[in-house]
């Protein structure tokens, strides 16, 4: 098998870029901790809206300008409803569903993750801006799927 | 009808020659004609299905109420991506070995059949659920969303079909090595037979699922199902999908495109390494997809990042492939200059013209993929429209220009006519127009996706919400490109209708490309595909035994089935 000398050349210099880039992609999520959200617990759908963590869930501070919060995904709402934060708050969700896979998508962030009934999803984020951001599920859920978005007040 | 035995010339050697076989029996021509003419009535369907998607979601029209947005949605899904690329990739595939090996087996044309039947009747079981709207679940029919239990049959049989097909190809592709002992296999048959042992894989993750987990639930046989192992198995699929609607595509790069441009296949062997990495690396590629899932460790989702970057390495093989086969063919016919081969390319002929394009729409469409596999890179655009106009730029544009490009001699061939001056102006002219649809549409997907605009979702303001309203523009260009792309569907079912029933009658030749270096021959176990089989599977393992065991024995709850609609 005759490897041509210019291929030899494009092949190293491709899978050299490519070597470049996946220990970037490593180092952001290994050491800076950039990795996705991969949050790994279960809960019966079925017990989501009566267990502890999800039943009559609000917004908590639980440090300076921290918060939490377990938010229900289901057809075709988020709950508890909408937000209000102050600036430079970090919130974390946590988020399960009781029916369907849906998703969770944060506007003009890098807020996304998936609810898949079944596990728990957690994700974090720190909001510098102030403004309303939207909430919305990404991920088909149902006919009625277009109407499920809240929205995040950041003041 | 010839039987295979009684056809005289072997083929020696690793590509055959051209014009040894310019023709092709009646009866396997039957079965490629048969296969081509569901792709292309799932083709106008499932294309007419997204223009009016585009006229939804950007606020132009409103449905009836005995159709929804996402039954549209998932006919645009099912046909184009499911019921067009297997059909057509069938009678593509067994029209050019039967080509190259000298005519079919008579197991393999009795496979054919049975598999079409199958295919078919799966097809019109599956498109009447989804019209009738019973199965709004799209055509990744995510679990717990449940649709009419008959879908589901619909789709298995779809599948059936397909892995009938399968063992079809096999039979005859081993029956030419078991009559040819110590010859290569002409490089066609290779492709051909690699796209159906991806089949294979791919067959197995969906029918496993849809057979073993979701007809016994959706008939309430089972109360439960676990969402994830869904997910997981139908990414296996689907992605694997993906590479078989690409190692198609490639086929006619590397075997034809050489014949069309007056020149040789650059390197048969290459060709066939390129092939071989597509084949074993390609089933983990599916995890990307679940990059923002719950459940999966970081660790885990980063080897499956390593292992869907192997599947760049092949693909930039083939970019160097096709530039050097462009560039040889124009230095054989005296062109010195630097750029001049590039110039004398036969830019006029519309199966080279349809084929560059799609090749030139591959350089996006692969950046693109980079960028969504790419680990916490994809939290920017998962689930956006900027996926969906990912999508149109690979299987939309590279692959449908590609096979739109390939039918061009594949239809003439098969009917025993010839493409004419006025036709091939016009299919010129599709060509223009399907890329400049898909320019506009895709661009203004990738650019709403950036700004945050969710795929598979119907027109909605989001009570007027102002990060909304910056995406009403671009939902516009979208509904345009797709009015362009439609003007595309129709010229290019007029250009069909005249290859297949009025142009002359006259020889139209299959292309087949002749090696350029005959000594440089691959080695004969290249042919050995248990090989290739093995190590597939072994990257499969590494992939996925660690997720599945985990889901299997993590007492999952499991969900019961929440009926759409």
């Amino acid at each position: 098998m005759h490897i041509h000398r210019y291929e030899k050349l494009w092949l190293i210099i491709g899978s050299l870029i490519l070597l470049v880039f996946l220990a970037i992609l490593a180092i952001q999520t290994f050491y800076l901790e950039m990795g996705p959200p991969s949050h790994a617990e279960m809960m019966d759908p079925q017990e989501v809206r009566e267990s502890e963590l999800f039943a009559d869930a609000e917004l908590t501070e639980i440090g300076d300008n921290e918060y939490e919060i377990a938010i229900v995904a289901e057809m075709f709402a988020f709950q508890p409803g909408d937000l209000e934060i102050p600036a430079g708050a970090t919130v974390h969700f946590t988020l399960a569903s009781p029916d369907v896979t849906h998703g969770f998508k944060i506007t003009d962030t890098n807020v996304n993750v998936m609810v898949v009934p079944g596990h728990i999803s957690k994700v974090s984020h720190t909001f510098h801006e102030a403004g309303e951001y939207l909430i919305l599920c990404n991920e088909y859920c149902g006919l009625g799927h277009e109407f499920m978005a809240n929205t995040i007040t950041v003041n | 009808m010839t039987h295979i035995t009684d056809v005289p010339i072997r083929h020696k050697g690793k590509a055959v020659t051209a014009g040894a076989i310019a023709g092709i029996s009646k009866r396997d021509s039957r079965l490629s004609i048969a296969n081509l003419s569901i792709a292309f009535i799932a083709l106008v369907i499932g294309g007419a299905a997204g223009l009016l998607q585009g006229f939804v979601r950007s606020g132009f029209l409103e449905l009836p109420s005995w159709i929804s947005y996402y039954a549209l949605l998932t006919a645009h899904g099912v046909l184009l991506v499911l019921v067009l690329s297997s059909f057509f990739s069938i009678g593509y595939l067994y029209a050019g070995t039967s080509r190259v090996l000298g005519g079919l087996a008579d197991k393999t044309v009795a496979f054919g059949w049975a598999g079409f039947g199958l295919m078919t009747a799966g097809t019109v079981i599956a498109a009447f659920f989804i019209l009738s709207g019973d199965a709004n679940v799209l055509y990744t029919f995510y679990t717990p969303m449940q649709a009419n239990p008959w879908f589901y049959v619909g789709l298995a049989l779809l599948v059936v079909g397909i892995l009938l097909n399968c063992v079809g190809m096999f039979i005859t592709y081993q029956s030419w090595r078991k009559r040819n002992p110590g010859e290569l296999t002409p490089l066609f048959a290779f492709f051909s037979n690699a796209v159906f042992v991806l089949w294979v894989f791919a067959s197995l993750f969906i029918a496993v699922f849809v057979v073993g987990m979701v007809i016994p639930w959706a008939f309430g046989w089972v109360p439960t199902i676990d969402p994830m192992i869904g997910r997981t198995m139908f990414w296996a699929f689907g992605h694997t999908l993906v590479n078989i609607w690409m190692l198609t595509s490639i086929s006619a790069w590397y075997v034809s495109m050489p014949k069309i441009i007056g020149g040789k296949v650059f390197s048969d062997s290459l060709a066939r390494v390129a092939v071989v990495i597509l084949v074993v690396a390609n089933v983990p590629g599916g995890f990307h997809h679940q990059i923002l899932d719950p459940g999966l460790s970081v660790e885990l989702k980063f080897l499956h990042v390593i292992q869907t970057f192997m599947i760049i390495f092949p693909s930039l093989m083939t970019a160097f492939a096709m530039l050097a086969t462009m560039e040889r063919a124009g230095r054989t016919k005296g062109v010195t200059s630097l750029l001049g081969w590039w110039k004398i390319l036969p830019w006029s002929d519309a199966r080279f013209f349809a084929l560059i394009v799609a090749m030139l729409a591959y350089i996006p469409a692969g950046l693109g993929g980079i960028i969504n596999a790419s680990n916490q890179v994809n939290q920017v655009v998962h689930n956006s429209i900027w996926v969906t106009g990912h999508l149109h730029l690979t299987v939309g544009t590279t692959v449908m220009l590609t096979f739109f490009g390939i039918s061009y001699w594949l239809i003439p061939y098969l009917s025993g006519r010839k493409m004419t001056k006025t036709i091939n102006r016009l299919a010129l002219a599709q060509t223009v127009v399907w890329a400049s649809g898909m320019l506009l549409m895709s661009g203004a997907m990738h650019f709403n996706g950036l700004l945050g605009s969710p795929r598979r979702t119907a027109n909605t303001t989001y009570n007027g919400h102002s990060a909304a309203s910056d995406w009403a523009l671009y939902e516009m260009l979208m509904a345009m490109g797709g009015v362009i792309l439609f003007i595309g569907i129709l010229l290019l079912v007029y250009i069909w209708i005249q290859l297949a029933f009025i142009a002359p009658k006259g020889d139209t030749d299959f292309p087949i490309g002749e090696d350029y270096n005959k000594k440089d021959a691959s080695p004969l176990f290249m042919d050995r595909w248990a090989i290739w089989v093995a190590l597939a599977t072994l990257s499969i393992a590494i992939a996925y035994v660690i997720p599945l065991l985990d889901f299997a024995s993590g007492h999952s709850p499991g969900s019961p089935p929440f009926l759409m609609p």
